[in-house]
């Protein structure tokens, strides 16, 4: 069994990252997953959250908005609505899109309410995982 | 016969004229590269994009449930062009070019009986429609402040063409732009983006988990892939207009450089008839002495 995939992060605008990794943890709508080597094929949306990828050189860490993910038995890619390195400079454009998020919903009510309101759930803890 | 002030002056024009075409040329390339790095770079995300959405749209195809980005409204009257052109010309044919086919397309529609809307984006392309198809202009988007075009713009436009789908303001909707093949080739390419249209090798994505559904999936997936595909052409249009005023340019500069040399023979050749009839009158004048 192989113990690396190809990883690839990539944006509408450009592609941030590709390589080989042992692991990736994504942050999948309906929960975080670990996709590793031979993994099932699968594919799911994304939540915004922290991505972490575990490579030869250790792990890194990306911020992601939402998005999906392609999860194949070679390998992971990632096409991410928006995703850049986590970092302080991460941290406004979040909280510029936890803002406007929590507009949008405050003027909704009902069920589209609640899936606003849980992006700026994920939003809030995105936030502080990175501080 | 213009005198040798006025050829001196027309040559010292056409030579500013030559200066000016040989940097917008120079301007042409360096954009150029950066328009052809820009669509390199969002290739792979399109290329991927378009891939699941097909693999999932064979799956899912054909059932009730189909979101209605895919399977249309049921109806074909209303179409909805999109019409993407630059908000700058001196670029040879490139505007035309899209406008043309658009043109074409809107008046078979037309004669086809069905209901035509058109959407401008870009200055130029509004220019050339409002002429004969004023009535059917129904919204434009400026990017003239815009200096590097993102997925922001490309979201904005696709918001814009959502919001009139949900309204039941049209049925079909196909986009104009020019495909960048090389610096001397652009393909005017229309490309329908609503409902979506699914290949017909497509080849259903069965052997994928989903999480959550196929469908809900791919109800996300279908407005990102719209998206995604006006971006493109964004890209490729970007890309385009540069090759295009870069060839144009190129052009304009070798015809300036072509009237120089002709101006100048002819400037020669009354400087040197100045001379000789000057010759003529000393010498004719010696002789009569």
């Amino acid at each position: 069994m192989a113990d690396t995939m190809q990883f690839d992060l990539v944006s509408p605008e450009r592609k941030l990252a590709s390589g080989a990794v042992r692991a990736v943890q994504i942050p999948g709508a309906e929960g975080d997953l670990t996709a590793m080597p031979e993994h099932a094929p699968m594919i799911t949306t994304l939540r915004p959250g922290i991505l972490t990828t575990e490579g030869p050189d250790g792990e890194t860490r990306y911020v992601v908005t939402g998005g999906f993910a392609e999860i194949t038995p070679a390998g992971t890619t990632v096409l991410a609505e928006r995703a850049f390195a986590a970092g302080p400079e991460g941290r406004t454009v979040l909280e510029a899109l936890l803002a406007e998020t929590r507009e949008k919903a405050a003027g909704l009510s009902g069920p589209e309410k609640d899936v606003l309101d849980k992006v700026a759930g994920d939003l809030e803890r995105t936030i502080a995982a990175l501080a | 016969m213009p005198s040798l002030k006025d050829l001196k002056n027309r040559i010292e024009s056409v030579k500013s004229t030559r200066k000016i075409t040989k940097a917008m040329q120079m301007v042409a390339a360096a954009k150029l590269r950066r328009a052809q790095e820009a669509a390199e770079a969002a290739r792979p995300y399109a290329e991927k994009m378009a891939d699941v959405v097909n693999g999932l749209a064979a799956s899912v195809a054909g059932s009730d449930t189909a979101p209605k980005l895919l399977a249309g409204t049921g109806s074909d009257q209303t179409h909805l062009l999109v019409v993407m052109t630059a908000e700058r010309g001196l670029c040879g044919g490139f505007n035309s070019s899209i406008v043309k086919i658009a043109r074409y397309r809107a008046e078979k529609l037309l004669s086809e009986g069905k209901t035509v809307k058109i959407l401008t984006v870009g200055k130029k392309g509004r220019e050339q429609l409002k002429r004969d198809l004023a009535a059917h202009l129904v919204a434009h988007m400026d990017l003239s402040e815009v200096k590097r075009v993102g997925y922001d713009n490309a979201d904005d436009i696709a918001r814009q063409i959502f919001a009139m789908y949900e309204a039941g303001d049209f049925d079909v909707a196909t986009i104009f732009y020019n495909r960048f093949e090389s610096v001397i080739s652009q393909v005017p390419t229309p490309q329908q983006i609503i409902p979506a249209e699914v290949p017909e090798d497509a080849e259903a994505g069965a052997l994928y988990d989903y999480e959550p559904s196929e469908e809900a999936i791919l109800e996300d997936l279908l407005p990102r892939s719209v998206t995604t595909q006006i971006f493109t052409a964004l890209l490729e249009n970007g890309a385009s207009e540069q090759g295009a005023r870069m060839s144009a340019m190129d052009n304009a500069t070798r015809n300036a450089g072509d009237m120089i040399d002709r101006l100048t023979i002819q400037y020669n050749r009354s400087r040197q008839a100045a001379i000789t009839k000057e010759l003529i009158e000393i010498i004719s004048g010696a002789e009569a002495l």
